[in-house]
């Protein structure tokens, strides 16, 4: 039991504050990752069982502690257990932290935060110069601003590695890019530019999926036609001056490739989320987010002033749960029935690489008759046949999800974000949403960059290179993936999602990661603490279409020189499926405001 | 050959060191302050064992022969 529970709740850990603003900016403090105790897990027998399926023979897997189980044949088949909910093989497994590694990042965070303790000391004595923020004079008698365990990290623990986010880079990012080279001579400090530039760096990390963020080829000549037509600002609302021929032209297409009736563009996928979710819940409605949904999705969802509970990631029964609490006991206090529930959820997880259940969720949706709010983000392009995302992938029909929304930012190399739905759902954006009413529109060029690689994609320019393009993702994808697997390294996510994370877990190893690998000329994102779990720290790489197999092959074979000098394939190749992952209860009533 | 392939090893087991203690990040300062505690440290237990260890074995050794010559 005490073994179960150690290893259960995710390495044990105390707090799983989530909420923060450094290492990565991409998700700051979400209402999704309120610091909340984890709880060991009830009995593991009473343990309630995936979506009330009976994992046959991975009954005792759960904890990872089945010694002499069969090396390889240990891939989930959940479409064996969903009652044919789902139409191909959902194979997400995450496999858990070894007990040793997991006890030596502890000892590593233990020494850092001893040495943190000691230079907080010098500073405060005026015996090392204070370089970080601090109280000016007459605060001095306040409460501290500058105390808490975040700021501590920040000049504490991510200053020492520093160096290895927030790269500069000075060309497109493609298959490859040119990044200026950078100094630091006070450990990270302040950086000095060389003003040489480390020329052809193989790109592991930007989202260009399909590899449309190109400076060459049809796109950009397109974009540079429209760019001597209308010019590049449009200085004017979509209510106002700003709508040009082209938002109605891209609405349309837009509508078109997801299948919908209509569509609404915006100028940023951010405020696409956090100014739309506002506008379609408020006082009195419910809105149902994942623990791991986008800092957008989590600002809009606070913005919108309705409640909020979070469900475990990408846990059906954590869903359920909350829906039916919901609706057996209505709003707190009141008991009134809610107005409205809106469940939030994203296509690919860009911190796990997991894929939403989507068969799932929308079978609940229709069960307890709540809304559904898809942010595509990533998937849009990345997943499916012909890159029409999550809903293609699964074989389900867009009209099934209530609010599609999306980026033009990732898969099709251009800016901005979309909502797709029911034709009164975008009227009552196009009046109601602050980003149409009070957001310059999108920039002409930049429309026809997404016009062209999304017809491109749809077939519609008379090649099949698109489609080729989202192919050869998902081809990459499975091979990146195979073999990252075969050599021994814990890797997150479903087979499918071209996001890779690869866990490092130890904190020196994140540094020592982006460093070894920038020495190779390979350029990747390592993300630590505010985004993830302090243990949990992870490389993530983003395989991308104009990645070929030579690169990939570099790649791979640079990794595997790397992970040997950092000792980083962690693998004892025991996945557990995620919905078996420890689930603490989250009761209704304990996470009332 | 061999010695350099010996001393590949050291100081591939050295970088571990580093990365697992977070040494690694440190400043030099800092490094040669936590190398000193730690080597103090593991110096001292590595003394402590040799002094004790025999002590200690000896006396649970005649302890149980004790009891064992009582019983008989
Ligand atoms: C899930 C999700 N939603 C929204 C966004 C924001 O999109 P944009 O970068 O276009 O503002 C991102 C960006 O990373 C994202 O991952």
């Amino acid at each position: 039991m005490t073994r179960t529970r150690v290893i259960g709740s995710r390495v044990g850990l105390g707090f799983r504050c989530r909420a923060g603003v450094v290492a990565d900016p991409k998700r700051p403090e979400g209402a999704g990752r309120m610091e909340r105790p984890e709880q060991g897990l009830g009995e593991p027998d009473s343990h309630p069982r995936a979506n009330g399926c009976s994992l046959t023979g991975y009954g005792a897997l759960r904890n990872g502690y089945v010694r002499g189980l069969p090396e390889t044949e240990t891939e989930i088949h959940h479409i064996a257990h969903n009652g044919g909910l789902y139409k191909r093989p959902f194979n997400e497994a995450f496999e858990e932290t070894p007990m040793l590694v997991a006890v030596l990042t502890y000892v590593g965070y233990g020494v850092l935060t001893l040495f943190g303790y000691l230079r907080d000391f010098l500073r405060q004595w005026k015996i090392e110069k204070c370089n970080h923020a601090s109280e000016r004079e007459e605060q001095k008698d306040f409460v501290p601003l500058y105390q808490d365990f975040e700021n501590f990290y920040t000049r504490n623990l991510y200053m020492r590695i520093r160096d290895s986010w927030n790269r500069p880079i000075c060309s497109v990012p493609g298959a490859k890019v040119d990044m200026m080279e950078r100094l630091s001579h006070d450990y990270n400090w302040t950086f000095t530019y060389t003003g040489r530039v480390i020329k052809d760096v193989i790109n592991m990390g930007s989202y260009n999926y399909l590899g449309f963020a190109q400076n060459t080829g049809i796109c950009k000549e397109a974009a540079a036609k429209v760019l001597t037509q209308y010019g590049a600002g449009v200085c004017s609302t979509r209510q106002e001056m700003g709508n040009l021929d082209k938002h109605e032209e891209l609405e349309k297409l837009v509508a078109r490739f997801l299948g919908v009736e209509a569509a609404m563009t915006y100028g940023m996928g951010f405020s696409t989320n956090s100014m739309n979710i506002p506008a379609l819940v408020g006082k009195g409605c419910l809105i149902l987010s994942d623990e791991l949904n986008h800092a957008s999705l989590v600002l809009g969802a606070r913005l919108s002033g309705a409640t909020i509970r979070i469900f475990k990631h990408n846990n059906m029964q954590s869903l359920e749960k909350l829906l039916r609490d919901a609706i057996v006991h209505g709003q707190p206090r009141t008991r009134r029935p809610w107005k409205k529930i809106l469940i939030l959820v994203e296509g690919i997880y860009s911190m796990e690489g997991s894929i939403v259940r989507l068969p799932e969720v929308i079978a609940l949706k229709k069960k307890y008759k709540s809304y559904l709010y898809l942010d595509e983000a990533h998937s849009i392009g990345a997943l499916g046949l012909t890159g029409r995302g999550v809903v293609e992938y699964f074989g389900l029909n867009p009209e099934d999800v209530d609010v599609m929304m999306g980026t033009f930012t990732k898969s099709f190399g251009a800016a901005g974000g979309y909502i797709g739905g029911k034709k009164e759902l975008i009227d009552y954006l196009r009046t109601h949403s602050h980003s149409a009413v009070y957001a310059t529109s999108l920039s002409p060029p930049v429309m026809e960059q997404i016009l062209t690689s999304m017809k491109c994609i749809m077939g519609e320019d008379g090649t099949t290179f698109g489609k080729e393009c989202v192919q050869q993702l998902a081809e990459n994808t499975r091979y990146f993936r195979r073999r990252l697997k075969e050599m021994g390294f814990i890797i997150y996510g479903n087979e499918d999602s071209p996001v890779v994370p690869l866990m490092l877990y130890m904190p020196a190893k994140i540094g020592a990661f982006g460093r070894e690998m920038l020495k190779r000329n390979i350029g990747v994102v390592v993300v630590g603490f505010p985004a993830t779990p302090i243990i949990e720290s992870r490389a993530r790489f983003c395989v991308s279409a104009a990645h070929t197999k030579e690169i990939l092959d570099i790649v791979l074979k640079e990794l595997d020189e790397v992970a040997d000098l950092l000792q980083l394939k962690y693998s004892r190749h025991r996945l557990v499926p995620l919905l078996d992952r420890p689930f603490d209860e989250t009761t209704y009533e304990e996470t009332e405001d | 050959m061999d010695i350099k392939h010996a001393k590949d090893y050291l100081y591939w087991l050295y970088y571990q060191y580093l990365l697992v203690t977070c040494c690694y990040v440190l400043e030099p300062w800092e490094q040669s302050m936590f190398h000193t505690i730690f080597i103090t440290v593991f110096a001292m237990v590595v003394y402590t064992a040799y002094v004790f260890i025999p002590i200690h074995i000896h006396l649970a050794f005649e302890f149980f022969s004790h009891i064992y010559d009582d019983s008989w």
